[in-house]
């Protein structure tokens, strides 16, 4: 089986910035030699991450924050998950890159240098919140297949980019296209170059939003690798696969976009409600598109111990998928009475909202802090476990954390 | 003047002798660089060693070491020592990482269609006998766990929050 080398065909030059380091001596690396550094095998160094990261899975890598680790307003590298279908592509020569406009409602293909994208159209930066469909999996019982994802499997970075409306006005889209379907660079793990990972995508609605953008930086930065570096389509609020990492080829479709994982049970939840363990059919399932609203109390950590009489101030994010979040609650009674946190503004359109609140405790003993958000359209999360579905998707229960007063 | 004589002529051997040492020298070293040379005319071993091929990691553990068992768990997996963990390994993690496995929890049904699924869009081969032996040693030692509706706390590392 042939090891395609990372380094072979990019610039070394690149593989400094990837790596954040001068490589010293590098004429007088072989050609074909992998550098020690991505070949290591710890993941914290090699993808520069918080070491209280749980990692889920080494082979695709897939690694999730803790509660805790997303206290910051605007998530930084350290702290975003990662969620691979497949590997992390090994030949990115950034000055070849291009981005190629094709499908059936396309009026004609069009291809781009990484240059002209960036050259050609207006940039924007928005704050987006991400999160995998499947967070929150873990919950669920019977167990679903999948990675086990907690709580830790979303954030919200500044992305900066240009807006896919305006690449798709350039190119001409004609009035039958439905759907806007991504491929990526990534290899399938069978490394079969003729599977996808993943090929997911959004209807053309989605693909027109001002804050769908086709991103080369985030946080200010160069996109890190491991988030899809060098181009990445972010379509904030909705199930983070649809925004497709190393994006090489957009297809404007004329139907639903029928890549790897848009369809059978796939990021789909069944389209009636079900009893736990049921089985559903495959066309019985529905394809997600906004995530629902949710919460995360990102200080203190769980585990806090108080002394009696002191206050404690809790803050966190709250999101809504395509909505706002309107009202933001805790409880330290099991939900039996709840007292509203003050709660931010977002700072544009699907970026995660932020609250606080100030909490006394009546007497001494073991507490938890449970946190509620409601979105706009009066919908709150639930203190159980939504719906149960085959996959394990949409977990937005309400977080808790433990605290103790002595 | 005998002696004179005597002393020149120690003088001329001792040249001709250094002569005959050098002479034999450069035979010598010539005949082992000539020898060099029908041996390895690329003279590569002076050279850098450049891999024509791409560096493969290979385990230098040995077998025992390779397949270490601690505490019942075997260590490169993490895997459970029990019947049918070396058929699960074996078959189970080329294409990903036995993490995949391990935090799974299904029945047999379940995994027999996951093998299905494997097989059909992931390149999986047909297993034959040992599907049997592996979805065994799947149930039996990842068998679900009863979570209800929502799980209590547990874990929880407790700390003086101090402010």
């Amino acid at each position: 089986m042939k090891r395609r080398s990372f380094v072979a065909k990019s610039s070394l030059g690149g593989l400094a910035t990837l790596l954040g380091v001068e490589i010293v001596y590098k004429e007088l690396i072989p050609k074909g030699y992998t550098s020690l550094a991505l070949q290591d095998t710890d993941p914290f160094k090699l993808f520069n991450k918080d070491r209280g990261m749980v990692v889920l899975n080494d082979k695709p890598w897939n690694m999730e924050a803790q509660a805790h680790l997303l206290d910051d307003r605007v998530t930084p590298n350290k702290s975003i998950f990662i969620r691979n279908n497949g590997l992390i592509p090994e030949n990115i020569d950034v000055d070849q890159w291009t981005l190629t406009i094709d499908g059936e409602s396309v009026k004609q293909e069009k291809t781009y240098s990484l240059a002209e994208l960036k050259s050609k159209f207006k940039h924007y930066t928005y704050q987006l919140t991400l999160e995998c469909g499947g967070n929150g999996r873990s919950e669920f019982d019977p167990p679903a297949k999948g990675n086990q994802w907690t709580i830790g499997a979303v954030y919200c970075a500044s992305w900066t980019g240009v807006r896919l409306r305006d690449v798709l006005e350039d190119v001409g889209i004609k009035d039958d296209a439905v759907y806007f379907g991504y491929h990526a660079a990534d290899i399938h793990l069978s490394r079969d170059p003729g599977k996808e990972p993943i090929s997911r995508g959004a209807p053309m609605s989605k693909a027109m939003q001002d804050e769908t953008i086709l991103a080369f930086k985030m946080n200010g930065e160069d996109i890190p690798l491991a988030h899809g570096y060098p181009l990445r389509i972010i379509a904030g609020g909705w199930p983070a696969s649809v925004s497709g990492k190393w994006l090489q080829r957009l297809s404007i479709r004329n139907i639903v976009h029928d890549g790897t994982k848009m369809t059978g049970t796939a990021y789909r939840v069944p389209c009636k409600p079900v009893a736990p363990g049921e089985k559903v059919a495959d066309e019985d399932m529905c394809i997600i598109e906004s995530m629902p609203v949710k919460s995360l109390i990102t200080y203190p950590k769980s585990g806090a111990i108080l002394s009696k009489g002191k206050k404690l101030n809790i803050r966190g994010h709250a999101w809504a998928g395509e909505l706002e979040v309107a009202k933001m609650e805790y409880s330290i009674d099991f939900g039996a009475t709840w007292n509203l946190c003050t709660i931010e503004k977002p700072a544009n359109r699907l970026a995660w909202q932020h609250f606080s609140a100030q909490i006394s405790f009546p007497q001494e003993g073991y507490y938890e802090v449970w946190a509620k958000a409601t979105d706009t359209n009066g919908v709150s999360q639930p203190m159980l476990l939504p719906g149960w579905n085959p996959k394990g998707y949409l977990n937005n229960a309400c977080h808790r954390i433990a605290v103790k007063i002595a | 003047m005998k002696k004179q004589n005597h002393e020149k002529l120690r003088l001329a051997f001792q040249e001709v002798y250094r002569k005959i040492i050098l002479a034999c020298s450069i035979i010598a070293i010539g005949a082992i660089v000539l020898v060099y040379f029908i041996v390895d005319p690329s003279l590569s071993a002076f050279r850098p060693s450049v891999p024509d091929s791409e560096m493969v990691q290979v385990p230098v553990e040995k077998k025992d070491e390779y397949d270490k068992i601690e505490n019942g768990i075997h260590v490169r997996t993490g895997f459970i020592d029990a019947p049918g963990m070396m058929v699960t390994i074996q078959n189970c993690t080329n294409c990903h990482s036995s993490k995949l496995v391990i935090q799974n929890r299904m029945d047999a049904e379940r995994w027999k269609s996951t093998i299905k699924w494997m097989q059909e869009t992931q390149n999986l081969w047909d297993l034959g006998e040992n599907e049997e032996t592996i979805i065994n040693y799947l149930v039996t030692n990842y068998p679900p766990k009863k979570k209800g509706r929502r799980e209590v706390l547990t874990d929880i590392e407790w700390y003086t929050l101090e402010k």
